[in-house]
């Protein structure tokens, strides 16, 4: 550990961040996902060569690296978006609190609603802001008004959404602005009561001050969510994760709590990404 | 702006030349659509005009003249060579062309034909007499001459100038004798055949079971005996209905000068064309019209309405859609969604987009030989041995037309669905997978409502051509004339095994196997203004859903 008066030769300075020093080691965390070894192919082309690592619980954890290093392709192996592309077979295990989601017999569906995403882009559906929420729940075949009604409410509220939309919950989703519907993404993404939360670039697609308040969403659900995030931004990386890894060609090159990788990286090809001389 | 010749490089590099060749593409595409659409309004709206009538005097050269008395309905300018030619005594001498036209001078009982042609300078004493009559026939087309005398049983009750308002009341009663007449026949008379027809397919398929004992003969016996007791009391009042109206008859005298008694049942309408004033034109126009699209033809279908060809068209349109949509969608949502995309689908794709292209009387053929022969046989033998050897759906019908329109329709349903789902953006796939869904559900809540407008579309496209569509019709279900709507009020109320009428081949029918072609030529046009209109509201009700559902289901802007 460097102390905190020393500047940051290999990385970027944390205290600009305007946050402080975390004291953190993922070795004592408990672990909510292990990867373990894994491979993926799209067909014949490996795209994640021999992964390992432990996604602590209730902390947010941050994929970094350039475009097409694996860092997507990983987040949606976590609720078995993969399978959705045809050529896709992976090697390997992926344990969800012990147990391997990849194994013969697991509930796909019950497994993504353990395990929400948030996609780069907004995706709300063409249905009501009240609809939208509650689609999860009516896919559980929930239907009382007043369940509807209360996790409409508390959803959007842990969204920070419900300020903003609470007297037009009737109106289209499609009307709302794109920092806003990505919060509605969230909104409907918490409705079912995920224990991890995927999100795949939340705020690439937003504004900086909606990508601003989509961060402060992350950081404050971060109390009840394991959270997984990928983003090309370093500073909100930076930011928002307690842990960080950095991937390379399909390769998790380095992995350990974030003020130690930027200020400190311990490999060479995460220096030069982090300080920008590559990626 | 004038092009000079240096700059003549610059403005086709402009891109000006392009500009003007698609515009012109457009406006000529405009201009015919609308020229077309002008040329069948006109000729076949004109034809419910009441044209004035002329009577005059007409003399062939080295013949007797004779009155004749119609209304012109073609006028043509012929050289004197062909006149002369085709064997009329043309002098020599004089202009080069004569103008030869065409009357319709009705009597066809007296004359022969409906209509003759005249050489316009032969004609003198050209006249529109304000008391000449037009009777509208139920038989042998228009009467047009004089009004002598009305009678009653044979005995004169007015002539001269009281015998037109007279005839007027009189024919107003006769109307409504003779609607009671054709209710009593239609309905009443036609429930009780119903259900004596029920009675002895009842009876035939009791003795088929070997279940016809006693008592079921004499449960039937009684019953029929009940149909029959019925039908004797309608009987008599229909009796006395056509005697009442049988009551009545006009004494006319046609341009010829020959007599004849008319009775008030056969006539229809009477008006006198000369005597109507510009208010009484427009009403008696709008009474035509709305006899057309709402009343049955007659005389072989040159006269009359057109009413069961509407709704023949409509309701095996939209039964047609009722098939074709379900099955195309889900067709579609299986080749796009479901079925591992390779070699076999595509070719599978190939084959629906070449389905689109084959000729449309081929499908009718397969109707005939599959559904009607194949599965309407196999449906009788199980279903309806009682009616053997008369079949009931192993005969071109209502249900065999539209499914064999379904079938020619589904290539445009599948490639519209098909289209209309691959444009559904992925992440809203993803985003309701992520959340849990299944892929059916995520098919059914998100997906197929959000592909709706394309399905619609594809609908749009089907009903289109299906309701256009006329040659497989021929074979598999569409009659000259039905005798009957297939929808009425008697169990069980939607015919499916009953023929119709279908307005694509009406026009064929009246336009080319009329006996009376020229008396048809006009309706021919307003049967096809009809058609194009039927299907335009087909079409935009259609178009009004889609918008509809766009604007509910309007994806993301990808």
């Amino acid at each position: 550990m460097q102390s905190k008066a020393q500047p940051a030769a290999h990385g970027i300075d944390i205290s600009a961040l305007g946050r402080d020093r975390r004291s953190l080691n993922l070795s004592e965390e408990p672990v909510a996902i292990q990867v373990d070894n894994l491979n993926l192919f799209y067909g014949q082309k490996q795209a994640l060569f021999g992964v390992n690592m432990p996604i602590p619980k209730q902390r947010v954890t941050a994929f970094i690296g350039p475009s097409g290093c694996g860092k997507s392709t990983l987040l949606r192996c976590f609720n078995r978006m993969n399978d959705l592309v045809d050529s896709c077979h992976i090697e390997g295990a992926i344990n969800l609190d012990g147990r391997n989601i990849y194994r013969k017999g697991e509930d796909v569906a019950e497994l993504r609603r353990r395990v929400g995403m948030v996609f780069q882009k907004p995706n709300p559906f063409p249905k009501s802001i009240y609809e939208n929420v509650i689609y999860g729940l009516r896919i559980q075949g929930i239907s009382q008004r007043r369940v509807l009604d209360e996790t409409v409410e508390w959803a959007l509220k842990g969204a920070a959404l419900w300020d903003e939309v609470k007297d037009r919950l009737h109106e289209s989703a499609l009307g709302l602005s794109g920092g806003q519907q990505q919060r509605l993404v969230i909104a409907r993404t918490i409705a079912v009561q995920p224990e991890v939360l995927l999100l795949d670039e939340p705020s690439s697609a937003l504004d900086p001050i909606s990508s601003l308040k989509v961060e402060e969403l992350i950081y404050e659900l971060k109390s009840q969510y394991t959270i997984v995030i990928v983003t090309h931004n370093m500073q909100q990386a930076a930011r928002v994760s307690d842990y960080t890894a950095f991937m390379y060609m399909g390769k998790l090159i380095e992995y350990g709590d974030t003020d130690t990788l930027f200020t400190n990286p311990a490999k060479k090809q995460t220096e030069d990404y982090i300080t920008g001389r590559y990626g | 702006m004038s092009v000079k010749p240096q700059s003549f490089k610059t403005w086709f590099k402009s891109g000006a030349p392009w500009v003007w060749m698609n515009a012109g593409a457009v406006s000529i595409a405009v201009i015919m659509t609308l020229g077309l659409l002008m040329v069948i309004a006109v000729r076949g709206l004109g034809h419910f005009w009441p044209a004035d009538v002329i009577e005059a005097s007409y003399q062939v050269p080295g013949q007797e003249p004779r009155l004749i008395a119609g209304e012109l309905v073609q006028s043509e300018e012929i050289p004197r060579t062909r006149l002369a030619s085709a064997g009329l005594p043309v002098a020599n001498e004089g202009a080069e062309f004569m103008t030869r036209q065409l009357y319709k001078v009705g009597n066809r009982d007296l004359f022969g034909s409906d209509f003759t042609w005249v050489v316009s300078e032969w004609m003198k004493d050209v006249h529109h007499p304000e008391n000449m009559v037009v009777l509208e026939r139920r038989e042998w087309g228009n009467f047009y001459g004089y009004l002598l005398a009305v009678k009653e049983e044979g005995q004169v009750v007015a002539t001269g100038d009281k015998a037109w308002a007279e005839f007027l009341s009189r024919m107003q009663r006769a109307n409504l004798l003779v609607e009671e007449i054709a209710a009593l026949e239609k309905k009443d008379i036609g429930r009780i055949n119903h259900g004596l027809e029920q009675l002895r397919l009842k009876n035939r398929s009791l003795e088929l079971d070997g279940r016809l004992d006693d008592a079921a003969k004499a449960k039937l016996a009684a019953e029929r005996e009940q149909w029959n007791a019925e039908y004797s009391v309608l009987e008599t009042r229909l009796m006395e209905l056509r005697h009442e109206v049988e009551r009545d008859t006009v004494r006319m005298r046609s341009s010829d000068g020959r007599e004849q008694d008319i009775h008030l049942s056969k006539i229809v309408r009477a008006f006198q064309p000369n005597a109507l004033s510009l208010t009484g034109k427009l009403s008696h126009y709008a009474e035509k019209l709305w006899e057309f699209v709402s009343d049955e033809p007659r005389e072989a279908n040159t006269e009359g309405g057109v009413f069961p060809a509407i709704f023949g068209t409509v309701l095996m349109t939209l039964i047609m859609a009722v098939i074709v949509t379900p099955f195309g969608v889900i067709a579609a949502v299986y080749l796009r969604e479901y079925a591992k995309q390779g070699l076999l689908t595509q070719i599978i794709r190939v084959a629906v987009n070449n389905l689109a292209g084959v000729p449309a009387i081929v499908y009718g053929v397969f109707g005939l030989g599959f559904f009607v022969y194949v599965l309407g046989g196999s449906i009788d033998q199980l279903f309806f041995p009682e009616a053997l050897p008369a079949p009931t759906f192993g005969t071109p019908g209502l249900m065999w037309a539209s499914i064999t329109l379904a079938i020619l329709t589904l290539p445009v349903v599948i490639v519209a669905t098909e289209e209309g789902l691959a444009r559904i953006p992925r992440m809203i796939r993803e985003g309701s997978l992520a959340l849990g869904a299944t892929k059916s559900e995520t098919l059914w809540r998100v997906v197929i409502p959000m592909a709706s407008p394309a399905m619609m579309t594809g609908l749009i496209l089907a009903v289109a051509r299906a309701a256009g569509e006329v040659a497989p019709l021929m074979l598999v279900g569409v009659v000259k004339l039905a005798p009957a709507l297939p929808l009425d009020g008697n169990y069980p109320y939607l015919h499916l095994d009953q023929k119709i009428m279908h307005l694509g081949f009406h026009i064929y029918d009246v336009g080319f196997q009329s006996p009376n072609v020229e008396a048809a030529r006009p309706l021919v046009y307003a049967t096809a203004l009809l058609l194009v209109m039927v299907i335009a509201s087909l079409n935009f009700s259609a178009v009004y859903i889609r918008n509809h559902l766009r604007e509910k289901y309007k994806a993301l802007d990808s």
